[in-house]
């Protein structure tokens, strides 16, 4: 499958605002390639550079070397920014500071103002986008007497109507409620599922990765491990040698395996672990 | 404690005043109180009156409303009465108590400006009871945008506008969320001497300070993500368009102040 989005060897570093300013690199030479639909969760602790590098794949943070490209536009290249963030949109932590309008419909409009479509056509988009995340019915409420995950769905339709091929989560569930983080975790593997969009998630939540189709985990500015939900998650010792938890499940399995059970070491859901301990116990396999 | 505040003053509707261009409601407003000031007796202050009473009759908002818009210019009016009251010097001496002299020319000076006053905050109430504050700046950006042309930074300030507007609960909420915290602490907001509640004050902003840069750095990496560059090539997805409603209501002013001059002539 064709590439999307493509970092190679890509070095970043803040400036600090002491006096003189410190140097503080956080991104030392990551190479990373998206593939076209393919949904990614990027893992790794705070300051281990993952937004940094997320940013970077649009063009929010320019690379000191090395390259970004989206969809084959250099982010370097000024030319093409709007075409940039237009196929790859980012949804960030806090939905309050994302969201500009007073209305959910102009909020959504705002991405579509901005790059100059005719107003009929952001009616159609918005509405589109609005009946995608399920938040249709809330067009005409104000933002602020949304819940936490309504937002969110908001500032996700609000990319949507872009009509992007690539979204950027920069850790969307962070400040939501269970609830609110199921509602954003569906909205997002529907949109990959059913319109191919590409997917990449920052997040802090095992159990969301665990759902994507592969776990690339960033430590102290690199790409340390990169798999498949299974490959990376059964690596227990390694996780959390980098201070990173796996699967409640997955945790479970392996400290059974530690004291003799026979259990495969790749499960990550809870479903394969229920069968997994029903086997073992005995049982027909899901027994519950 | 900051619950119960209302966003502008707007009152949801749909009747023929809600529904006008906010443009055309915001120029007639200026030309009401144009008419109003250029009304030189009682009698075209009265042609005033009725415009603003049928206007209120046409847009359906409750009378409660228009005690409520009336209650914070309660200090200016009376203090209008009392000025013109005791310092015209003209006319017919009603009264003398001392040195305090009350003429016929203050009585009827005073009776001419405060309902003046009252006429012009109640009539222009009725802008922002109609017009959502989203429209009102709307509306603003499109009158003025010809200015744009002189380098005036016309979309820029409708868009601070907004996003203040889209800010303020937002802020509030997180002073109530940082006065609890603060209280939490045993700090005390509500007691002790006006310097202290001043000082009390400090530990509240700081925090609402730093947290406000914060978010409009936030908001401005937000923005610039979904293709912000400013007012450039900007569209619009609502389209502001006039209809017949809105000319009437043109004509229906045109009629009030040929009104109000008609007064001026007859009665000097």
């Amino acid at each position: 499958m064709q590439v999307f989005l493509n970092a190679d060897n890509v070095r970043f570093s803040y400036l600090s605002d002491d006096e003189p300013p410190v140097k503080n690199e956080v991104l030392k030479g990551v190479s990373l390639s998206v593939r076209k639909g393919e949904f990614v969760a990027v893992l790794g602790h705070n300051g281990s550079g993952k937004s940094t590098l997320a940013k970077c794949f649009n063009a929010i943070n320019l690379p000191e070397s090395g390259t970004v490209t989206v969809n084959g536009m250099d982010t370097a290249d000024e030319s093409r920014l709007l075409d940039i963030r237009k196929s790859a949109g980012m949804v960030f932590q806090n939905p309050d500071n994302q969201i500009v309008a007073t209305i959910v419909e102009e909020d959504v409009a705002f991405a579509l103002e901005n790059l100059g479509v005719e107003p009929a056509e952001i009616r159609r988009r918005v509405d589109e986008s609005l009946k995608l995340v399920d938040m249709y019915d809330y067009r005409m409420h104000a933002p602020h007497k949304l819940s936490g995950g309504q937002k969110q769905r908001v500032a996700i339709a609000g990319i949507l109507a872009m009509d992007p091929e690539c979204i950027l989560l920069d850790e969307p569930t962070a400040m939501l409620d269970p609830r609110g983080r199921a509602e954003v975790m569906s909205t997002i593997k529907m949109l990959n599922k059913t319109k191919g969009t590409t997917i990449v998630l920052i997040t802090h939540y095992m159990e969301e990765a665990a759902q994507a189709d592969r776990v690339v985990v960033i430590d102290d500015g690199e790409v340390l491990l990169d798999g498949t939900p299974k490959e990376i998650f059964s690596q227990v010792e390694t996780m959390k040698n980098l201070g990173l938890d796996v699967p409640q499940v997955t945790e479970l399995v392996w400290r059974l395996r530690k004291d003799g059970y026979d259990l495969p070491a790749d499960i990550i859901t809870e479903d394969e672990c229920v069968n997994a301990l029903s086997k073992l116990l005995g049982g027909k396999g899901d027994a519950l | 404690m900051f619950k119960d505040i209302t966003l502008g003053q707007f009152f949801p509707g749909d009747s023929v005043v809600h529904k006008m261009d906010p443009r055309v409601k915001l120029v007639l407003t200026v030309l009401f109180i144009i008419m109003l000031f250029s009304a030189k007796n009682v009698y075209g202050l009265l042609v005033g009156i009725a415009f603003t009473a049928i206007s209120y009759l046409l847009s359906r908002i409750p009378f409660s409303m228009i005690l409520k818009s009336m209650k914070p210019i309660i200090p200016i009016v009376a203090f209008t009465a009392v000025l013109n009251i005791f310092f015209i010097r003209t006319g017919k001496m009603l009264w003398h108590i001392g040195f305090i002299k009350i003429y016929d020319e203050g009585i009827n000076t005073a009776v001419f400006m405060v309902t003046r006053i009252i006429c012009l905050i109640v009539g222009s109430s009725l802008l922002t009871y109609t017009t959502s504050p989203i429209d009102l700046t709307d509306a603003i950006e499109r009158l003025l945008s010809p200015l744009k042309k002189i380098g005036a930074p016309v979309h820029e300030l409708a868009m601070m506008m907004t996003i203040a507007l889209r800010f303020i609960p937002t802020l509030i909420e997180e002073t109530d969320k940082i006065m609890n915290a603060q209280k939490a602490r045993g700090s005390e907001l509500d007691t002790g001497t006006f310097r202290e509640k001043v000082r009390g004050m400090v530990p509240i902003f700081i925090p609402l300070f730093v947290s406000s840069f914060r978010r409009a750095e936030e908001l401005a990496v937000a923005m610039e993500c979904r293709c912000y560059h400013g007012g450039e090539g900007r569209t619009r997805m609502k389209q502001l368009s006039a209809a017949p409603r809105d000319l009437f209501a043109c004509i229906y002013l045109a009629v009030f102040w040929a009104g109000t001059i008609a007064m001026n002539l007859f009665f000097k």
